[in-house]
């Protein structure tokens, strides 16, 4: 019983958008026109459109590449990576590297976006850098629309990864390093036998949670290259997006949202599994 | 569990986002005073509008005590504002009273329900008569009733440097008569001048509908099926699988691979015409471009980019016909003010309407943003008349212009539309690719029954 509210709240904020959403899917809504205050019940129309349509495999792909790239492999891997160096560096280089680190991600997304803009820009910030070594720039959003947004997300994101590993180290028992010291595991041994093994379940909630988060970006993508140019870094928020409201088709873009929702129940289950797993081997 | 909620949650933003369309900031005040809200757009090169709509509220809330007038201006560009807009209507908790609405919007959003037919009041408003005929008709709604009133309607011309042009030998005033003399013209000035840009051509989604007004329409429209090179007048239909689309991307392949125009990353900013009338022109490194009959409007004392120099350095002719049939290409549209339905004061709204669109305020509306006047006791004021030295010229090209079809689904259309031309700008695809991606998209827009092959 105590229970009910909490079920009541999650029902509201939770199980309410999602049925709205797949219920939106199977409708004709647009935002203007006939169809925007009366829509009628289409079936799985817009999924079959949605199969049909090129644009829809590109934009999955890109989706794939910027998650992979900038969460998995990049803010995760970084973040563990400047985690572990704080755990063996001087103390006062690990405060003001932290701090560094975690400046980009106290920021505003909309206020990050705009920087990382200003910092890849053609007049920006990179550009007027080279210039100082006697290099060339280019039009970088322009010409790598995908590497600037992989770039800026690993920036903006790698504080939380670093965050969550600097918690999970502390706790790794030092005896177990050292005793595996004492039997003659050099450091990069100890790393991967010893400290690896024991964070697993951490590594698992880190990936799920940055992967999750990174699916979802939206505002940087769209305030970098909205999706351009052309769709050639139009990932699935920005492509809903554009369905959604540059085209007007709202039930389209919502097909395409309750697709991202799909995919990231998918990525979750795997994570939980591995967790689930890491935390039976315990 | 509570990982597991988290993901969910995570993964519903998006989703909320696209479906929580309900705006949020809504003043509904509970009190005996009413409150008019307005919305619009005032931008930092757009700010006539809001010039009129501060006299109107003066006027309107000394004529009507315990009226607020509450002006909701919009700082976004065109297509940003629309959406916004028609997001605002889902609601009577935000919808406005009175707003500023595109003339190609009107059908759908009366088809919306977002309108309020506006025929009873018309009938009893004496000067509805001074409108002109053509404004009349961009008001109204598929089922033939009146649902907006316009503010002023524009054209497009093809406006040239002469110092540039002169010093690429290209006498003046120049007067193209096929597209190929305008490559003509664009090669004389690269040549003469590898600095300048010779031939801006708007082109893509960044500049959204602008695009197609100063861009593709004008060459589209000048192909073999003329005003039918869109949208089929006596079938109904959107025409696919034309050879004048095809030609008309092959334009703007041709403009951008020579580099005539700006590069494709900076005609892609939303604010290239920024740049375009603010540097390129007044400082001389332009050839020409295709613009509105409002240029003037940056230019004179007291725009956005103020430039004295423009009455004489600047000519202004019709964008040419592929081949050189007819006397040009021109593109019509303009802005309305409009009243929404779900406005518990419709009166008051209507009267709003009328003030805004008085002689006397439409007479300074329109000089300010070199609009051309629908009305007609406006059009003979020779303050009008005499506001800029190019209001007889844009005003010419009314004989030739064309309008958009301004059907429910135009919207879609004319985003496909730029989404062909960012295509083949950009080379990421040849000009018959994009076309054939131009047809499967207005299929699935407008259905199969929607289009017909030309």
């Amino acid at each position: 019983m105590p229970l009910l509210p909490a079920l009541l709240l999650l029902a509201v904020f939770l199980l309410g958008p999602i049925v709205w959403s797949i219920v939106g899917s199977l409708t004709n809504a647009t935002l203007t026109g006939a169809s925007a205050t009366s829509p009628d019940w289409v079936g799985l129309a817009n999924y079959e459109r949605l199969l049909a349509d090129p644009d829809f495999p590109l934009s999955l792909w890109l989706t794939v590449v910027f998650t992979v790239l900038s969460a998995v492999v990049g803010q995760n891997v970084l973040g563990f990576l400047v985690a572990f160096a704080m755990t063996r560096a001087d103390r006062r280089v690990a405060t003001i590297a932290s701090g560094a680190v975690i400046g980009a991600w106290v920021l505003p997304e909309i206020v990050a976006a705009f920087v990382a803009y200003a910092f890849f820009s053609r007049d920006g910030t990179l550009n007027q850098l080279l210039a100082v070594i006697g290099l060339e720039g280019d039009n970088w959003l322009f010409t790598v629309p995908m590497l600037t947004i992989v770039l800026a997300n690993v920036w903006r994101g790698t504080a939380f990864s670093m965050l969550v590993y600097r918690a999970a180290l502390s706790e790794v028992p030092p005896e177990l390093t050292e005793a595996a010291q004492i039997d003659g595991a050099n450091g990069w041994q100890r790393l991967v036998r010893v400290t690896v093994p024991l964070l697993r379940g951490t590594i698992a909630t880190n990936l799920m949670l940055v992967t999750l988060q990174t699916l979802s970006v939206f505002t940087l993508i769209y305030v970098m290259t909205a999706g351009g140019p052309g769709n050639a870094s139009a990932t699935l928020p920005v492509y809903a997006y554009q369905e959604a409201f540059r085209f007007g088709s709202i039930a389209f873009g919502t097909a395409i949202a309750t697709v991202m929702l799909v995919i990231g129940a998918v990525f979750s289950i795997v994570y939980i599994r591995i967790l689930n797993r890491a935390e039976a081997d315990r | 569990m509570r990982r597991t909620l988290r993901t969910t949650t995570t993964a519903l933003v998006v989703t909320g986002a696209l479906i929580g369309v309900a705006g949020c900031s809504a003043a509904g005040e509970e009190s005996d005073d009413q409150t008019l809200t307005v919305s619009y757009i005032r931008t930092d090169a757009f700010t006539a509008l809001d010039t009129l709509f501060q006299t109107v509220k003066t006027e309107f809330e000394d004529a009507n005590p315990g009226v607020t007038v509450e002006l909701q201006p919009v700082s976004a560009p065109d297509e940003d504002y629309k959406t916004r807009l028609a997001l605002s209507h889902r609601s009577a908790e935000t919808a406005p009273d009175v707003f500023y609405q595109d003339t190609t919007t009107i059908r759908a959003d009366a088809e919306a329900g977002y309108l309020l037919a506006l025929d009873d009041y018309l009938a009893e408003w004496e000067d509805w008569g001074q409108f002109s005929e053509a404004a009349r008709t961009a008001g109204l709604g598929t089922d033939g009733s009146t649902y907006a009133v316009s503010l002023g309607t524009d054209t497009r011309a093809l406006w040239y440097s002469i110092p540039v042009l002169e010093a690429a030998g290209i006498p003046t005033p120049w007067e193209p008569e096929t597209w190929q003399d305008v490559l003509d013209m664009a090669e004389a000035v690269q040549t003469s001048d590898p600095e300048a840009v010779p031939f801006m051509l708007y082109s893509g989604t960044g500049t959204g509908e602008g695009s197609n007004m100063q861009g593709f329409y004008q060459l589209l429209y000048g192909t073999e099926l003329g005003g039918d090179a869109l949208f089929d007048s006596e079938s109904g239909k959107w025409v696919v699988g034309s050879e004048g689309f095809v030609d008309a991307l092959e334009f703007v392949d041709t403009v951008y691979s020579e580099g005539y125009s700006l590069p494709a990353d900076q005609a892609l900013d939303p604010n290239v015409w920024q740049s375009v009338f603010g540097e390129l022109f007044p400082e001389g490194r332009l050839g020409a471009t295709i613009e509105g009959s409002y240029t003037p409007s940056f230019w004179v004392e007291g725009g956005s980019f103020e430039w004295p120099e423009y009455a004489d350095q600047m000519g202004a002719t019709a964008f040419p016909t592929k081949n050189g049939d007819g006397e040009g290409v021109s593109m019509s549209g303009g802005w309305t003010l409009a009243v929404g339905a779900a406005s518990e004061i419709p009166d008051l709204a209507f009267e709003f309407l009328t003030m805004a669109l008085s002689k006397e305020n439409s007479l300074s509306y329109v000089t300010e943003n070199s609009q051309i006047a629908v009305r007609a006791d406006v059009a003979a004021e020779p303050s009008y008349l005499e506001s800029n030295p190019f209001v007889g010229a844009v005003t010419e090209l009314v004989e030739i212009t064309n309008f958009r079809p301004a059907t429910s689904d135009y919207n879609q259309i004319s985003a496909a539309v730029q989404n062909a031309t960012e295509a083949v700008m950009t080379g990421q695809s040849t000009p018959e690719e994009a076309a054939a991606a131009y047809d499967r998209d207005v299929e699935s827009i407008v259905g199969a029954d929607g289009i017909i092959e030309r």
